[in-house]
């Protein structure tokens, strides 16, 4: 197996995923580069959620997800039976667009994780609570609080907590649904600076609607329109000179 | 579309109603609670005589036994009129023609009995063999009662004519001027001498055994039975319905069994409490021979039945309104299926679970049906736990009806019967409240 920094980390090789007779992703076929922000655009509906949450097998809890074609994680097909998906999901993390703090305390959101794992070490807990908040940005504010219910903190906390949470079972990727769609701007832009802090650990795979967004903090950028893969390339030419019309339109807002 | 004015009338008259008929409630609430309270209590708190003290001394170790020797001297004083009278006319009976003595006979010895019954047995009798027997009144307020039987004989007027009046004729009339005139006076002046009414709180009326089918002693037994059942109950069908519910929410896929299998829990929870009566005596004892006879296990588990359905939808329910985003967290940071299930979603909807739990422990602890064929018996001794696998017991629901359809003088012990009513009531509450209580807490902790 190559894992030579050059080599994606992620390839899908003709995937489509149907829900039911419908069919929502049509032959996507598209590397994810390892330490980048994947940025995917496109109109709602076109499948962008669906799409990223083939990559740790949420799809599954839907009942009727039919998913086809290669999805290789380090070149290992997690698209067939038998995967460990438990295993699968603790590489590969997620932060939905709605912020989902367990009703808990701070600190045992972010060792939920670990927590699981069947990890006791008091002092390793500590030291993961401390990294996380602080890969999240969040230790500061929250330091003094970390035994108070985290349903006590403001919106764009809680998705940095999240964040942390995430961040704690020390993950290789971590998707994004549109993780900021619920937030303010100031907020927006914490989380902003927050991936662009973690791009030089993880891969980021983000979904978003916000065409300032993905420009602001994506490498590269994918364009979806009804379940097809339009365009796949460079941030900086997707914006400036994008090769196809629709990618043109989508972008200066003449539709979507 | 309606008019501002028709809408404002609409809401008002609504609101109007709501109001009226959550007032109604209360109402009804307290027509219903108060004699019940104010009559339990009675139970509790009430005029003892010198004869309570001297069972609670006797029967329960209980109290000063120098103080009750002096008061019991003082009582026999006073009461020695009235048994010196008893013995000076029975030897003016013993002595007179047939005739006369015929005449005499029957009041007589109508009156001997009505001392008997206010006092305890005449000085120097052999000891009665029933205990009610042994002692006098221990009620000031059922002392009373025996002081009017003592005084006046039931008589019927038929000069109106038909069934005819019943009227209280003043036995005195009939022995003035015999030796046991004085005896009347002596009762009507000094019963309380004879009797040293106080004001008694018996608050282990709770957890006293009973004697001789209740007229002494308090409702320990049936008590602790309803205890046992309740617990036993809930202690077999919350883990069974929780699990239940788990599996029909988190597990089960939308198939025709569990489309069955929820008409099923539905339909059971309408079957008539009765029937799951009859259930248990056929399925636990008379089949799987659980115990010899009936026995709490038998009681608890058809009582855990009983309360089975409410349990798995009150859970269920609670498990449905957990926010679908927890399960996504927990699963997308690695969890399995149960672990999800028992570090978050369960938690979350324990609260629910809860409510569903309180209810079904109020409704074990009141259900008598059940338990007939099950578990109860009218008169028994507290049972050990180990006991409880293979022995009946008192329960405060069957003895409540027990005690006012089959005792043999259900105007004496009047006060017991509420006395049950009102525990079993406060018992249920209490345990509501517990429950209540924990409930709270965890949302609390839930929230905040
Ligand atoms: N649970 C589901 N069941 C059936 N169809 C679904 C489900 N989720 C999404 N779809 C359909 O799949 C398509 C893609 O949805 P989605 O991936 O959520 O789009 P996006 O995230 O780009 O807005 C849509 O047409 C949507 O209607
Ligand atoms: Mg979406």
């Amino acid at each position: 197996m190559n894992t030579a920094p050059s080599q994606p980390i992620v390839r899908l090789h003709d995937v489509s995923i149907f829900y039911g007779r419908v069919q929502a992703v049509h032959e996507v076929t598209m590397d994810f580069p390892r330490q980048q922000v994947i940025a995917l655009i496109g109109p709602s509906g076109c499948g962008k959620s669906t799409l990223l949450r083939a990559l740790n097998r949420m799809n599954d809890l839907v009942d009727g997800v039919r998913t086809t074609g290669r999805i290789e994680l380090e070149g290992e097909n997690l698209n067939q039976p038998g995967v460990d998906v438990i295993q699968l999901r603790r590489r590969v993390g997620m932060v939905f667009q709605k912020s989902n703090p367990f009703p808990k305390t701070i600190y045992e959101n972010v060792i939920y994780g670990l927590r699981i794992q069947g990890v006791k070490d008091k002092s390793l807990l500590d030291e993961v609570v401390e990294k996380s908040l602080t890969s999240a940005a969040l230790w500061d504010e929250v330091k003094d609080r970390l035994h108070t219910s985290a349903l006590q903190l403001s919106g764009g906390q809680m998705q940095r907590l999240c964040i942390a949470r995430c961040i704690a079972v020390n993950p290789e990727i971590i998707l994004m649904d549109e993780p900021c769609s619920a937030l303010d701007p100031r907020s927006t832009i914490r989380i902003e600076d927050l991936i662009d802090e973690l791009r030089n650990t993880y891969t980021i795979i983000i979904v978003t609607h916000n065409m300032q967004q993905a420009s602001r903090v994506s490498d590269h950028t994918a364009f979806l329109y009804e379940g097809h893969l339009v365009e796949y390339d460079q941030t900086d030419k997707i914006f400036t000179k994008p090769a196809q019309k629709r990618t043109e339109d989508y972008i200066t807002g003449r539709f979507g | 579309m309606l008019r501002l004015g028709t809408r404002k009338l609409l809401d008002r008259s609504f609101t109007g109603m709501g109001v009226l008929s959550i007032v109604l409630l209360a109402a009804a609430l307290l027509i219903l609670l108060a004699p019940i309270c104010l009559r339990g209590i009675s139970a509790y708190v009430f005029q003892g005589t010198v004869e309570f003290r001297r069972v609670a001394l006797e029967k329960f170790q209980r109290g000063d036994r120098e103080e009750l020797k002096r008061e019991q001297a003082a009582a026999a004083r006073a009461r020695q009129p009235v048994f010196a009278a008893l013995a000076a006319f029975k030897k003016d009976l013993d002595a007179m023609p047939f005739a006369e003595r015929k005449k005499y006979k029957t009041d007589f010895a109508a009156v001997q009995d009505a001392v008997k019954d206010l006092l305890g047995p005449l000085p120097g009798e052999e000891a009665p063999l029933l205990m009610r027997s042994q002692y006098g009144q221990t009620r000031w307020d059922r002392a009373q009662v025996k002081i009017q039987q003592v005084l006046f004989a039931e008589d019927y007027d038929f000069s109106g004519g038909g069934l005819g009046r019943k009227v209280l004729k003043p036995r005195l009339e009939k022995f003035r001027g015999t030796k046991l005139e004085p005896l009347f006076a002596a009762i009507e002046k000094n019963a309380s001498e004879m009797l040293r009414p106080q004001w008694t709180f018996y608050g282990r009326f709770l957890t006293d055994a009973s004697h001789d089918a209740h007229f002494f002693g308090g409702i320990g037994p049936e008590v602790l039975g309803t205890l046992y059942l309740t617990l036993g109950a809930i202690l077999f069908a919350v883990p069974m319905g929780v699990i239940a519910a788990i599996y029909l929410v988190e597990y089960a896929r939308e198939n025709r069994l569990v489309r069955v299998l929820r008409v099923c829990i539905s339909t059971l929870a309408g079957v008539p409490s009765i029937v799951f009566g009859l259930f248990g005596l056929a399925f636990f004892i008379n089949a799987a021979h659980l115990s010899e006879n009936k026995s709490v296990l038998a009681g608890s588990l058809t009582l855990g039945l009983l309360i089975l359905p409410t349990i798995i939808r009150a859970s269920e329910e609670a498990l449905r309104a957990v926010p679908a985003t927890y399960k996504q967290a927990a699963l997308s940071l690695g969890a399995g299926q149960w672990h999800a299930v028992r570090s978050v979603i369960l938690p979350a909807a324990l609260p629910g679970i809860l409510t569903g739990v309180i209810i079904s422990m109020g409704r074990a602890a009141g259900e008598t049906a059940p338990i007939i064929f099950t578990a109860a018996v009218s008169v028994g001794k507290p049972l050990t736990l180990l006991q409880t696998f293979t022995q009946p017991t008192p329960a405060l629901p069957w003895n409540i009806y027990n005690l006012c359809s089959e005792h043999v003088a259900v105007d004496e012990i009047r006060h017991v019967q509420y006395g049950m009513v009102f525990s079993l009531v406060l018992l249920v509450l209490l345990l509501n409240l517990a429950a209540i209580i924990v409930r709270a807490r965890i949302s609390r902790k839930l929230r905040t």
